[in-house]
């Protein structure tokens, strides 16, 4: 598949033209047989949006524009903060607190000064994610959520782009590329996205900063492959990348005619037809800032906030205050007066525990707090707080003095 | 029949750290059953309530997605193995 077939400019003649500066820069792409002077044009031609500037979107970025993608789009609303260091390559330490599409455009013109970059300082949503991904060819998947992933997914099909994808989490990762013509999408293979809380985050269960470098170049060769249509891309395959063992296995992924974003409407599927549709599920509370729901008279989760948790234990309410992250975090940073529960332990520690005794759990930043809230109302505990915005929160508003990770 | 069963990390932390764990059953369904009975931190994780395969789990019994055969009621034989790919997020 060439994808600079979709846009009409598919013949050789009317690709843009090498200059000199080019011919030498691309030398060593232009000596493979794959490539050549022609598919040197077809990726200076090519237009790919990488949605998020982060640890899949560094390497994938830096690595594009270095192999001479024309036009590079790049979505995203965050800052840099120290923490991304570690492993978002695109920013330097003196970038800290600049917004993450000054720092990478800065990075991205000094390594080629060819490309040109499309920035796009905003949320990727569903108000702008068809607007913004439509001028493009390829986009390339370097979220850091389930909401974003989803919505990128369905952008994608809705407008028959391929998406280049990438996950990653702790020592693993998944690629593919999905939604190419008849080949199937993130939908065919995981339906929904988790509630809120059943499943940890990166910043919440950490990430080994050189697997994304690995994982997002793989996104990147993927783009060039169907930019210089080569090979054979990831279509219907899961790249499954587990470091530790150093094992790479893929796995076949069917194309689901019932899928509700690429299917047949003949089956049932293909129900997605707009990003306002409910059906798709995007709200940010899939990534883990959740609301307690009230379902009749059953017990249900409250909210506090760091703020509000502070005014209380300063009135000396009694309460347990149980923290759930891992031990190297708690060596970090704990509120006064809490005694740590691992979140694996939850369940096997409160058997002991007074089931009517108000139980106030935090963590990092309020995913696996929630989750371990959950627990204790399945095992009959009735009055469970979950500390919004975990020690992040408590961190900002209450002591600034305990340290950041 | 002895199954293996591989978890990748997010779930194998629940299941005191084991990438690899032996169960036995008759059907993916019993195994699945087998290993929530091992591990209660993990059973959340892998189905629902009611028992069923979650969207976001996805099962390969020897390579090929159980989806495709009967779910958690395709029979397994001595020496399967069966991975679970749960969605990630991270990036």
């Amino acid at each position: 598949m060439t994808l600079t077939a979709t846009r009409d400019q598919n013949s050789s003649a009317s690709l843009p033209a090498l200059d000199a500066d080019e011919t030498l820069r691309y030398s060593r792409h232009l000596l493979l047989d794959e490539v050549g002077i022609d598919g040197q044009r077809r990726i200076k031609n090519a237009r790919v949006l990488l949605i998020g500037a982060g640890g899949l979107g560094s390497p994938a970025a830096l690595y594009l524009a270095a192999a001479g993608v024309g036009t590079l789009g790049l979505v995203d609303f965050d800052v840099v903060d120290a923490s991304n260091l570690q492993r978002q390559l695109l920013h330097d330490t003196a970038d800290v607190g600049r917004s993450k599409i000054e720092s990478a455009r800065d990075r991205i013109k000094a390594v080629n000064p060819h490309v040109h970059l499309e920035a796009f300082d905003t949320r990727f949503e569903r108000g702008n994610a068809l607007e913004i991904l439509r001028d493009f060819d390829i986009v390339l998947d370097g979220t850091d959520n389930f909401a974003t992933r989803y919505l990128t997914n369905d952008a994608a099909v809705l407008l028959g782009k391929p998406n280049s994808f990438g996950c990653i989490f702790r020592f693993e990762g998944q690629a593919s590329v999905f939604g190419a013509p008849d080949g199937p999408c993130y939908r065919c293979l995981f339906r929904e996205p988790p509630p809120a809380g059943l499943v940890p985050n990166c910043s919440e269960a950490g990430v080994l900063g050189v697997l994304p470098g690995l994982v997002g170049t793989i996104q990147a060769i993927e783009a060039l492959k169907l930019i210089l249509g080569i090979g054979e891309p990831l279509i219907g395959r899961l790249l499954l990348i587990e470091t530790l063992g150093m094992n790479f296995r893929t796995i076949a992924v069917r194309k689901d005619p019932t899928c509700p974003s690429c299917g047949e409407p003949s089956r049932g599927g293909g129900t997605i037809r707009d990003l306002d549709d409910r059906a798709g599920a995007y709200s940010e509370s899939s990534c883990g800032v959740p609301t307690a729901s009230t379902t009749g008279s059953e017990p249900v989760v409250r909210n506090v906030t760091a703020v509000e948790l502070a005014e209380r234990i300063g009135r000396g309410e009694d309460f347990d205050l149980v923290d759930v992250r891992e031990p190297a975090e708690w060596e970090i940073a704990r509120i006064e007066g809490a005694r740590l529960v691992p979140l694996a332990t939850v369940r096997q520690a409160s058997e002991n525990w007074d089931r009517n005794r108000e139980v106030v759990i935090y963590c990092k930043s309020g995913v696996r707090s929630l989750n371990a809230a959950q627990q204790l109302l399945d095992a009959g505990f009735t009055r469970v707080t979950n500390v919004l915005g975990g020690i992040k929160s408590w961190t900002a508003d209450v002591d600034p003095s305990l340290r950041r990770y | 029949m002895a199954i293996t069963v591989t978890l990748p990390a997010v779930l194998a932390r629940l299941a005191d750290g084991n990438k690899e764990v032996s169960a036995d059953g008759a059907t993916v369904g019993e195994v699945v059953d087998a290993i929530s009975t091992r591990y209660p931190s993990l059973s959340t994780r892998i189905r629902d309530e009611a028992g069923q395969p979650y969207p976001f789990v996805v099962y390969y019994l020897n390579d090929e997605d159980i989806r495709l055969g009967s779910g958690f009621d395709s029979s397994v034989s001595d020496g399967d193995d069966l991975t679970l790919v749960p969605a990630i997020a991270g990036g």
